[in-house]
């Protein structure tokens, strides 16, 4: 899951590092993720798992690391196979 | 304790008094300022705890608004400097040298600047070229500030910079500048179409201070958590206070009409009907906004969310919008009374200085943030939110 999520910050983070330099917990932000490439990369994981973030998640906390996003993920996942 | 309405309503006096003078000359509101530091009105945002009054934001709004009624310049610094405060007051608290500087400002009612915007970069907050260059205990800075307001004047300037010199440029720290920290060589002047006792030149800045004074949060969390949305905030309310005396003039001007002439309703009265209810929506929304910026005070995940950062932008686009139609109305109903500089329903003034609005952080710039957000953002369903 990591790993996808990794594969693509490097696609749409436009971060000044490598994703493979990121820890999990490693603060996305302070990394050199914008706002702009936040909205690039939900889209990106929007549309790579086709799953939809809902209102209540979209705010900084919810993609403040890779293991923050995967955490959302594990949440909307098992909601959307259960509908 | 006198009200904090109370004690505005003498500054706003003082303000009207030298409202002219200050647009002919293009000089600082020296008397607003002795004003509001006698009302020790400079201090109010600041928390009890540090020789404040833990006034809340819509507090100093209602001030903004009551000097703007009167002044346009004069409010704008008052809300400026507020904006400044709170960027103290919610990112300073974990730091020392900030408690005390927030403990100076009360005792010595200190007037604190901004500089933010750059050569070469314009209005784009979020991005810096010039960077902090620490060595030792001290960092240095030095920034072509391209727009300072009564920079000349401040006793201390909040400056965004860059965290170090091969950092990225969105990786931006705020720094506190004492007056006597820093060279400012003026660069450029302030002879401009309004706002024109802002007195917001252009400036040199070279600074060496004890790296204590940058704030320990990056500014990516200032300007999202406070800056923005208290910069937004208190603008819409100086600019309500603006648009506001100008339709009170027009009111006036047909009320004039109407007691001339009994029972014919002047011309005039269907645009003052009209603008009227463009003020309600201007003062709706600020309100709304403030409203909503208290509640997230108690919620992080919604001082940091989309819809917050969307509604906060909403407010600065729609009120800068609305004060414009608003202002324009007043000059169509007072007519070649509003157009001359000496009259009491004069409209100039007020139209040269809201026409600053949607250039203030440029309106297209924020649309185009919003048009980014907006495709996640959802809109709320939901009439209350
Ligand atoms: C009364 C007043 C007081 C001020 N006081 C201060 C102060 O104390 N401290 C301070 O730092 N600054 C201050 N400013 C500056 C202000 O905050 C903005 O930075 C400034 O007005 C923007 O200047 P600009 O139009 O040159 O820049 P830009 O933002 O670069 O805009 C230039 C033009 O380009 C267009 N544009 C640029 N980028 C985009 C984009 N991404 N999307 C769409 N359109 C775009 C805009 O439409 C605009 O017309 C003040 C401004 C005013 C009017």
């Amino acid at each position: 899951m990591i790993e996808a999520i990794r594969k693509l910050v490097d696609e749409h983070g436009r971060m000044p590092v490598p994703a493979a330099s990121l820890k999990p917990d490693q603060d996305l932000y302070a990394a050199g993720l914008t706002s702009f490439a936040t909205v690039q990369l939900m889209l990106a994981i929007e549309e790579h798992f086709d799953i939809e973030f809902p209102e209540r998640m979209l705010n900084r906390r919810s993609f403040a690391s890779l293991s923050a996003i995967a955490a959302c993920f594990n949440e909307i996942e098992p909601a959307r196979l259960a509908s | 304790m006198i009200a904090f309405a109370n004690r505005a309503a003498e500054v706003a006096a003082v303000a009207a008094q030298h409202a002219d003078a200050l647009d002919r000359e293009a000089r600082f509101p020296h008397e607003t300022l002795r004003a509001l530091k006698d009302a020790r009105l400079l201090s109010i945002l600041i928390p009890e705890e540090f020789g404040g009054e833990s006034a809340s934001l819509a507090d100093v709004a209602e001030i903004c608004s009551l000097i703007g009624q009167n002044c346009a310049s004069s409010a704008m610094m008052y809300a400026m400097h507020n904006i400044k405060v709170s960027s103290l007051v919610s990112h300073g608290r974990d730091s020392n040298w900030h408690c005390d500087f927030m403990q100076r400002i009360c005792e010595e009612q200190l007037l604190l600047a901004s500089a933010t915007t750059e050569g070469g970069i314009g209005g784009d907050l979020r991005n810096s070229i010039c960077a902090v260059e620490i060595d030792g205990d001290n960092f240095k800075l030095g920034k072509d500030a391209t727009v300072i307001s009564y920079g000349a004047h401040a006793d201390a300037i909040l400056v965004t910079a860059r965290r170090a010199p091969d950092a990225p440029s969105s990786d931006q720290v705020m720094a506190v500048v004492l007056k006597d920290q820093c060279k400012l060589n003026r660069t450029t002047g302030w002879d401009t179409l309004g706002m024109r006792g802002t007195c917001s030149e252009g400036f040199r800045l070279d600074a060496e201070a004890p790296a204590a004074q940058i704030l320990p949060k990056p500014f990516a969390e200032i300007a999202a958590q406070s800056m923005l949305a208290t910069s937004h905030l208190l603008w819409s309310a100086v600019w309500f206070g603006v648009a506001n005396n100008a339709l009170a003039r027009a009111q006036n001007f047909v009320r004039a009409q109407a007691k001339g002439r009994p029972n014919v309703t002047p011309p005039g009265a269907l645009r003052v009907a009209e603008a009227a209810s463009m003020l309600q929506l201007m003062r709706a929304n600020t309100l709304d906004g403030l409203r909503r910026f208290a509640r997230a005070q108690a919620d992080s995940d919604e001082l940091t969310s989309v819809g917050f950062a969307v509604a906060m932008n909403n407010i600065k686009v729609g009120a800068s919008r609305l004060a414009g139609e608003i202002i324009n109305h007043a000059m169509l109903v007072c007519g070649i009374l509003g157009y001359k500089n000496d009259t009491p329903f004069s409209i100039g003034r007020h139209m040269r200085d809201v026409l600053s609005a949607p250039i203030m952080i440029s309106n297209d710039r924020i649309f185009g943030n919003m048009s980014n957000l907006l495709l996640i953002h959802r809109l709320d369903p939901h009439l209350a939110s």
